[in-house]
């Protein structure tokens, strides 16, 4: 069976491809990581090795605990992501659902409205949205980063929702509605559960670009108070620069978070997109 | 149904529902888009006053040499980076998707999930993870190239005007060949099996299934990456000015229309930030999008036939 040997053939070239190509995309994480934990003579002499006990020295991470703010920076991220995420999850919902749920005058209209920052990013009203949080004291604050990132994520959120709300059956709805429920609670107890999973996926697609954002806290909330884990570790990587043990500390602390919040969620991301690529 | 939706009472559900998302998206997005559109038309008088010049700023930002040269060197740094990353960018990501989708492959989900890992980091990780990398300081890359043998080759990409920008878009490319890997690999899995089927019917098997059946369904797929990465390209920003700081050095030779936008709004070193200039290159990039995206949703999309299984 020749056809059967040149299937072994091509599945250890594929997984030949794959590997190098794993190696390629982890091997500079990997460096990092393993040289953040070594003394500085090591990480010049023999980058590549793996830390050893002598070589173990964690002086990099005390800089960056020390120096940094780190811990507060890492708050701000967090209290920034988990409330825009709430509102995006929350109005885009919501949208989703009366899009989707009931046919009025301008449906049509005003998904393709809300559609239209998918495409357009809001970084191009930059200059604008300055002037706006300028008039409305909310600059070096975390509420104009919510408001920006809100407003960032909600078009993807109502374009995605809205095709999972449209599946939600209909005689679910129409037996709460003859029991008496108010369009209100189909909302929350039957249309909002229903699109659970989906609503994790969207979750998933909005928090990745919210957290990694340098664009907006330079220039919405550069303040010391305000500062998120992004922009504070961009500002101390550029202070320290010649202190390669801080460097590589503050880079692993930084990757840390994502990396573990990834692997996570991978599943629901990976399946969120086979979903939405079928559709 | 409509006939009767309209004698029903005014239903206040509806705009209860719509009016959050509709009221933030319209205030945090649509006004200040267009407000800066807006104020591209304007210009600060001496007095600190706003006085309406019309075109004058598009003028200036074309015909001002003090002005038009950076302008043009960042478009066309753009346009590069862009070239890179359809050249490089997506290619290899649509090979590991059709490598990935090989039927019964053992480990497919370690693979998908390791090769997306740099997709999720923030710039800041990654353009200081290659600097370092790169750094002739560090050593790691003249290591690892002298071990292959290309010692000789080396050179501190990044601080070279020949090579600063395609090492750059290179690192972009590293950073984000998960997206079109996954988007391509969930439409290879979308693929019916009967069609696959019928193929192996008449022969055609291996890569030249690839080519003659797959490739021609994945079009619409194609496209919508490549939409995807022209807006995400130019609107770039935050690698550029993790690695290169606001100045895209060396002497401006990677600075993209993101890094100019930031140096022409907010100022640096010794030139003074112009809202009123940086809402006029807003403007362009805004333009600029509009065109690609037009000529995506006018030109491709509308010819790529779909097909509905």
């Amino acid at each position: 069976m020749t056809s059967a040997r040149a299937n072994m053939g091509r599945s250890a070239a594929a997984h030949a491809i794959l590997i190098a190509y794993t190696v390629l995309a982890l091997y500079p994480v990997f460096l990092i990581l393993i040289n953040s934990v070594k003394g500085r003579r090591a990480i010049f002499n023999d980058p590549l090795s793996l830390p050893t006990a002598e070589t173990f020295d964690p002086i990099g991470f005390q800089t960056v605990l020390e120096q940094g703010n780190f811990l507060l920076y890492f708050q701000n991220s967090l209290i920034v992501t988990v409330a825009s995420l709430f509102f995006v999850l929350l109005f885009g919902a919501m949208a989703a659902f009366a899009l989707a749920e009931y046919r009025f005058r301008g449906n049509l209209l005003m998904a393709l409205y809300l559609a239209l920052g998918i495409m357009i990013p809001i970084r191009l009203g930059t200059v604008a949205i300055l002037e706006i949080m300028v008039a409305a004291g909310l600059v070096n604050t975390l509420t104009s980063l919510v408001l920006v990132y809100t407003a960032q994520g909600l078009p993807l959120a109502v374009f995605i929702l809205s095709e999972f709300m449209r599946q939600v059956s209909d005689d679910l709805k129409n037996a709460a509605r003859i029991d008496g429920l108010s369009e209100y609670r189909i909302f929350f107890t039957i249309a909002l559960p229903l699109v659970r999973p989906a609503m994790a996926t969207v979750a998933v697609f909005t928090m990745i670009p919210i957290w990694n954002d340098l664009w907006f806290p330079l220039i919405l909330a550069p303040g010391e108070a305000t500062k998120t884990l992004t922009l504070g570790s961009q500002i101390f990587l550029g202070q320290y620069v010649t202190d390669w043990n801080a460097v590589l500390a503050a880079l692993s602390l930084a990757i840390f978070p994502v990396v573990v919040l990834y692997l996570i969620f991978s599943r629901q991301l990976i399946r969120g997109i086979t979903k939405g690529a079928v559709k | 149904m409509s006939d009767r939706a309209q004698k029903r009472p005014f239903r206040w559900h509806i705009v209860v529902f719509l009016a959050p998302a509709v009221l933030i998206y319209t205030a945090i997005m649509i006004i200040p888009l267009f407000g800066t559109l807006n104020l591209s038309l304007f210009a600060r008088a001496e007095d600190g006053t706003r006085v309406f010049v019309g075109l004058q700023n598009f003028r200036t930002l074309f015909g001002d040499d003090r002005w038009s040269d950076a302008f043009w060197n960042a478009t066309g740094n753009n346009l590069w980076f862009f070239v890179i990353h359809m050249l490089v960018q997506n290619p290899i990501g649509i090979a590991l998707a059709a490598i990935l989708s090989t039927p019964k492959l053992r480990f497919a989900a370690f693979y998908r999930t390791a090769i997306f890992i740099p997709a999720i980091l923030s710039f800041v990780i990654v353009g200081f993870v290659w600097k370092l990398i790169l750094s002739p300081l560090w050593g790691v890359a003249p290591t690892f190239m002298d071990a292959l043998g290309l010692g000789d080759w080396f050179a501190p990409w990044l601080g070279l005007e020949r090579s600063a920008l395609t090492t750059l878009a290179l690192i972009s490319v590293w950073q984000f060949v998960g997206i079109p890997m996954m988007l391509m690999y969930a439409a290879l899995l979308s693929i019916p099996d009967e069609v696959l089927e019928a193929a192996e019917m008449d022969g055609i098997t291996g890569a030249s299934q690839f080519w003659k059946i797959k490739l021609p369904l994945l079009l619409p797929t194609i496209g919508i990456i490549s939409i995807l990465t022209f807006v995400g390209n130019f609107n770039a920003f935050d690698l550029i000015y993790v690695t290169q700081g606001a100045l895209a050095g060396p002497n401006f030779t990677t600075d993209i229309l993101g890094s100019y936008l930031f140096r022409t709004f907010f100022g640096f070193q010794l030139q003074l930030g112009d809202p009123n200039m940086g809402a006029t290159v807003a403007t362009v990039m805004f333009a600029i999008i509009l065109v690609g995206v037009s000529i995506y949703l006018f030109g491709v999309q509308t010819r790529l036939r779909r097909y509905q299984f």
